[in-house]
């Protein structure tokens, strides 16, 4: 994989030589505009996050983030053309301008932001490296994991905060690692392996599929930060305003209690002035940021409130099953919380 | 064989017993010795214990229709899940309502390759069947006469995906680069020294990088190099380095079929008087390509199962959309029955892919036939 990264780091340095001045305004905003569509890098097929329904279309959480952003430019969540990305190739193409936007459940590092020359919209969603474990080995907590058999697949910083977490908390473990996603989950339901450890939003994916879910419990604790969020290249500025502000409408819809079903009434009717900011009625906010004065209506038309597109995809009615927990609104003791829209 | 390798051994065993029948025959096959019943015993052990374990898996115990509800309950295989999900897996993101298109494609297309398969029907009408069906394809797949003038709703090569990607990508692949591999080859043994050393590095530059990473060039890295503005279609891109790629590894098996020819033959042709590109065509080309046939179809059927490797520059082949069903939350946990239906499509046109080789090779070389 190293390979990868080298290529990544010429596609990098070609780049830059390509481009020059980075403040240049708006040369990827122009392009989507021209081509009347924008492309959104989607990841791996992930259970909740993005998979093809049985339609043949885009469906999840990193999928509905895209549409929104589409709705907001173009009045039209249909306008988005999805582009899978591997995890070794998300960062050239999104430097080459493959894709206009990643929405692959990257995790926003320093590395990442600075040195490869990217912005990272706010986090959509806050997810930690954890444990799953069969109930009837009465484990409670991580920190009583000594000795134990760690399913874990190789080369990722799962591997790495794993072993972080046991040697901070002087314990030892044995790792069995196994490269694909499908083969690590047997291993862990055949026994191979006492523990596996993955993202937690990952582990609820895989416990939902065991044959008696029941057995399985994800451990409360979190070893790690994920903190998970869509990424632009530099070098446009008013882009990356526009993805960075549709996720913060999101979130300040669900505030307000705006949702896909009372929307309409809430443009007729509502007499908040800070709903009616947000939603056009009183104009200004679109033409702020260079859309139209409706973007937040289509977003919320298009995909509903942030609350909305996680109770789709991961929230406790789905077979994913996962709190709300840390990704829930500040209101409420969680952590998302969107700057004033004014 | 055992004219061959006689042995005193052979002049001394008794001529087949009269009553020779079939059955005697497989006996002797079978249990002829020592090693041979035992390598038949420990096989029918190996088939006793994995067939049922394989019927019951495949057939008693498996779901045909209903939910994963159903699928999980059962222990057998859940091929419902391939019957709801059956239309993703082969068509991808293609959109719903557009489905006859590439299906009518895909008939076209299996259809036009049959026929061609015929030697009876190699005529010059054939190309040009050939050169007219092309557009056709195409049209059908993206809406629009030659890319241009639209006639049915376009659908942009973003949304091309599954089954019929990977036959346009590996037949156009190789139809195409099949030409320039005849010329590269040549270029390698030709006298002229700079012709020699362009094909000479062409080849060995192209055999000396993965074909992932002349994918991931020609994704990633291309476009870098276009003047801002410019843009060059994905699926075009990735079908160029396919191309380019395979021309580079037929051109070595075409030369090896060139050096197989007896020198005498080349100097047959210089005597007639034909011109360089004549003997080539009539008289060294066509003995060549029939020597090669083996390892030429050995190359197609690599090349057929490696453009799912386009996934890695965002293109969906037919193995990507057996994969994205996978992560329905709602489907969760049947990769096996996928993967037992990816390898049995591919199994099929890469089966026939070989068949039709032997076909070739014994109604190429009547010499041969006894």
């Amino acid at each position: 994989m190293r390979f990868y990264k080298l290529l990544a780091a010429a596609a990098a340095v070609a780049f830059t030589a390509a481009v020059g001045t980075p403040a240049e305004a708006g040369p990827i905003l122009d392009a989507i505009k021209q081509r009347g569509s924008f492309k959104c890098g989607t990841g791996q097929p992930t259970p909740g996050w993005g998979f093809t329904d049985s339609a043949g279309t885009w469906q999840g959480f990193n999928i509905d983030i895209c549409r929104a952003v589409s709705a907001a430019l173009f009045g039209d969540p249909g306008k988005t053309q999805f582009v899978v990305v591997t995890s070794q190739s998300r960062f050239p193409a999104l430097q080459s301008g493959e894709v206009d936007v990643l929405s692959n459940n990257t995790t926003w590092t320093l590395a990442r932001d600075s040195q490869l020359g990217f912005n990272f919209a706010p986090t959509i969603f806050y997810d930690g490296q954890g444990f799953l474990i069969p109930k009837k080995l009465g484990i409670t907590s991580g920190l009583k994991l000594d000795g134990a058999t760690v399913c874990v697949s190789p080369g990722t910083t799962t591997e790495l905060n794993l072993a972080d977490y046991f040697r901070a908390n002087r314990m030892s473990f044995k790792p069995v690692v196994i490269e694909n996603a499908d083969e690590i989950r047997r291993a862990y339901f055949d026994g191979r392996c006492d523990v596996m450890t993955n993202d937690r939003s990952a582990l609820a994916a895989i416990r939902t599929i065991a044959p008696n879910p029941a057995d399985h419990v994800v451990l409360p604790d979190v070893i790690s930060k994920e903190p998970l969020a869509p990424v632009v290249k530099h070098g446009d500025d008013q882009w990356f305003d526009i993805v960075k502000w549709t996720v913060y409408a999101l979130m300040e819809a669900e505030e307000n209690g705006i949702t896909k079903a009372n929307i309409d009434k809430m443009v007729a009717e509502s007499k908040d002035p800070r709903i009616q900011r947000l939603l056009g009625v009183t104009p200004g906010m679109g033409a702020a940021i260079g859309l139209d004065e409706k973007w937040v209506v289509n977003i919320i038309k298009a995909v509903g409130n942030y609350g909305e597109i996680y109770e789709r995809h991961l929230g406790p009615k789905t077979p994913l099953q996962l709190e709300r927990g840390v990704n829930d609104l500040w209101t409420r003791g969680g952590l998302m919380y969107a700057p004033p829209i004014r | 064989m055992t004219q061959l390798a006689a042995t005193a051994k052979d002049f001394v065993e008794p001529p087949p017993s009269q009553k020779d029948t079939p059955l005697l025959r497989l006996w002797r096959t079978l249990f002829g010795s020592t090693l041979n019943s035992a390598i038949t015993v420990m096989v029918i052990l190996a088939l006793v214990w994995l067939v049922p374990k394989i019927v019951n898996w495949a057939i008693l115990d498996a779901t045909w229709t209903g939910v994963a509800a159903d699928c999980r309950k059962a222990s057998g295989a859940c091929w419902a899940f391939i019957a709801e999900k059956a239309r993703v897996m082969v068509f991808g993101v293609y959109p719903g309502e557009e489905l006859w298109r590439p299906t009518l494609m895909m008939l076209l297309f299996i259809g036009m390759v049959g026929v061609s398969m015929f030697k009876r029907l190699w005529r010059r009408e054939l190309i040009w069947a050939w050169i007219a069906l092309v557009p056709v394809l195409l049209l059908l797949m993206d809406g629009r006469i030659l890319f241009l003038i639209p006639v049915l709703p376009v659908v942009p090569t973003n949304r091309w995906s599954g089954l019929p990607v990977t036959l346009l990508l590996s037949l156009f692949g190789l139809v195409l680069a099949f030409p320039l591999a005849i010329l590269v080859a040549l270029g390698r043994r030709s006298t002229m020294p700079v012709i020699r050393v362009l094909s000479v590095c062409y080849i060995e530059l192209i055999r000396g990088v993965p074909l992932i990473t002349v994918l991931f060039m020609a994704s990633l890295i291309f476009p870098l190099f276009l003047p801002a503005g410019m843009t060059v279609d994905k699926l075009l891109r990735a079908q160029i380095a396919i191309i380019l790629f395979a021309a580079a590894y037929l051109a070595e098996v075409v030369r090896a079929g060139l050096q197989g020819i007896p020198r005498g033959q080349y100097e047959a042709a210089d005597s007639l008087g034909l011109t360089y590109w004549q003997s080539m065509r009539l008289i060294i080309l066509p003995q060549a390509l029939k020597m090669v046939i083996p390892p030429l179809v050995n190359t197609f059927i690599g090349f057929f199962k490696d453009t799912t490797l386009i996934i890695i520059v965002g293109l969906f082949d037919f193995l990507f959309s057996v994969r994205a069903p996978l992560a329905d939350p709602n489907w969760l946990g049947f990769p096996t029955e996928a993967y037992v239906f990816a390898a049995a499509v591919y199994f099929c046109f890469c089966f026939i892919m070989s068949k039709y080789s032997q076909y070739l090779e014994r109604e190429l070389s009547p010499e041969r036939r006894r």
